[in-house]
């Protein structure tokens, strides 16, 4: 219990640290321009695959249930509302927590080890503002992108489904979609997606960053860097399902 | 190799104490390094030399004593004032420490163009990178990524980022650690042509005992985190006290 009150400490600092740091000049936009090209396109495609995977699966899993139902017009809606609240933002987090949080915490754990932090430091260079801030700020916005794409990727493998089990057009089927949702569906789950990558870059980081001597310890700052974060996700995930609900009620 | 004590000295411990924990690490080191000196740190594994260095640098906060660099005292320094004083000070790590995910040249760049106080903004720093490439024997390497070079390579490409800066002074962290006895021996080499040429002053963190012979004006042997002996390498080899002989063994 003590170590993990140190733990959560230690992160809260290390967060405290990085909004000092990212207002302060010189800001390192090549940098962070690179994490991002790194993160969104290297990710894109296995998001983009699971996306779609999931599309299909869950429109041919729903669909027999709500046939017995006689329900299968509600299916676009159904899948929309799921995809774009829930499914969509936190299967994409978790995939690019495995993704881009392993990976972060590998690549600063083996600069740590390597005493390459160190060598950067000593060239007159802030090493938290380059290497940190630009990955933390790089998962921050590209993670709600990936979200979109893989969203949009995921209604299309549900519309190929559907068109190919109920003879359901295109148009209709994104009219239907996009007819069921309001507002309050949408801008939740994208502010949620930043918090998620904001989650993603900073625990990989943090553990990479702070990681132990040796190659023992650039294991356990990438595996810990995906289980922390998922954790983390999870309490997100409620969290802001609890908001969003208080704004519901309101 | 003659000493040059005369000289004034360029680096002041005094009364340096680190530790981790319950390990007491450094036990009260006390050090100077002179305008010119090559000044050989010898310890066993463990004993505190590279974390001496790293205090030395600001790379690690010592716990009490002083440290003065160049006249100044690095506890009184901002962040600032003492990235403007690295500028004066080289540091060769030991594994190298070359930025995996940056080429030769860019590695070389990296330093350049951060330290714009002492260079300016440096529009083009190709000119500099192959004079301080050529000066370790490895220009040919400018574009190539660090996991295409030899540990020996490695070592010199590392030297040269280390140049490019043009210290005063350059701390080698066991520069021979981990090479072939040839390519040890080329380093060294390597170390005293950098000297002649930039006429730096050096301290030199090693086990290597003909590393050592080759370019010690002066040694320190440091024994559970304290000096426990010091002079010439000839001084210190033909002394016969059992702890001091295991050294040179």
């Amino acid at each position: 219990m003590k170590s993990i009150l140190i733990e959560i400490g230690e992160l809260s600092y290390f967060a405290g640290r990085f909004f000092r740091e990212a207002f302060k000049r010189p800001f390192e936009y090549r940098e962070f321009l690179r994490q991002c090209y790194n993160m969104g396109n290297r990710s894109f495609l296995l998001v983009g695959i699971t996306g779609f995977i999931i599309g299909l699966v869950f429109t041919l899993q729903s669909r027999p249930t709500l046939q017995e139902f006689g329900a299968v017009s509600w299916m676009p809606s159904m899948v929309g509302i799921s995809i774009i609240r829930e499914i969509g933002p936190i299967i994409t987090a978790l995939i690019c927590a495995g993704r881009i949080g392993s990976g972060i915490g590998a690549e600063l754990g083996s600069m740590r080890v390597t005493e390459q932090i160190d060598a950067m430091d000593v060239s007159g260079t802030n090493p938290f503002k380059y290497l940190v801030v630009t990955r933390i700020l790089a998962t921050t916005l590209m993670l709600p992108i990936l979200v979109v794409l893989s969203d949009a990727i995921a209604l299309y493998g549900s519309y190929l489904v559907e068109n190919l089990k109920g003879d359901v057009s295109f148009q209709l089927y994104f009219n239907e979609v996009f007819g069921s949702l309001e507002f309050g569906d949408v801008v939740p789950s994208t502010i949620k997606s930043f918090f998620f990558g904001f989650a993603i870059g900073l625990v990989g980081c943090f553990k990479g960053y702070t990681c132990g001597k040796g190659t023992e310890g650039v294991g356990r700052a990438a595996n810990a860097a995906v289980v922390y974060t998922s954790m983390v996700l999870f309490i997100l995930d409620f969290l802001a399902v609890l908001v969003s609900d208080i704004f519901y009620d309101l | 190799m003659e000493t040059t004590q005369t000289s004034k000295a360029v680096i002041t411990i005094r009364n340096l104490y680190k530790r981790f924990g319950d390990n007491a690490v450094l036990n009260g080191f006390n050090m100077d390094l002179y305008e010119g000196e090559n000044l050989v740190i010898m310890g066993k594994s463990g004993s505190g030399k590279s974390v001496m260095i790293k205090c030395l640098i600001g790379l690690e906060e010592h716990d009490s004593g002083s440290i003065n660099v160049m006249g100044q005292n690095i506890d009184d320094l901002d962040a600032d004032q003492l990235d403007e004083l690295r500028t004066e000070i080289g540091f060769l790590f030991q594994g190298s420490a070359l930025y995996d995910s940056m080429s030769v040249r860019e590695n070389l760049e990296f330093p350049l163009r951060r330290h714009t106080k002492k260079f300016g903004r440096i529009h083009d720093a190709e000119p500099l990178v192959l004079e301080a490439l050529e000066s370790v024997g490895l220009a040919k390497a400018i574009d190539l990524m660090p996991d295409e070079l030899s540990g020996g390579m490695k070592r010199r490409i590392a030297l040269a980022r280390t140049l490019i800066l043009k210290p005063s002074i350059i701390l080698y962290d066991e520069p021979t650690t981990g090479l072939d006895p040839i390519t040890s021996k080329e380093i060294v080499q390597l170390m005293q042509k950098v000297q002649e040429l930039y006429k730096t002053s050096s301290i030199i963190i090693t086990h290597d005992v003909d590393c050592a012979r080759a370019i010690a004006n002066r040694m320190i042997l440091l024994i559970d985190g304290k000096n426990y002996a010091e002079g010439s390498f000839e001084t210190l080899q033909n002394n016969m006290d059992p702890k001091i002989q295991a050294f040179f063994k």
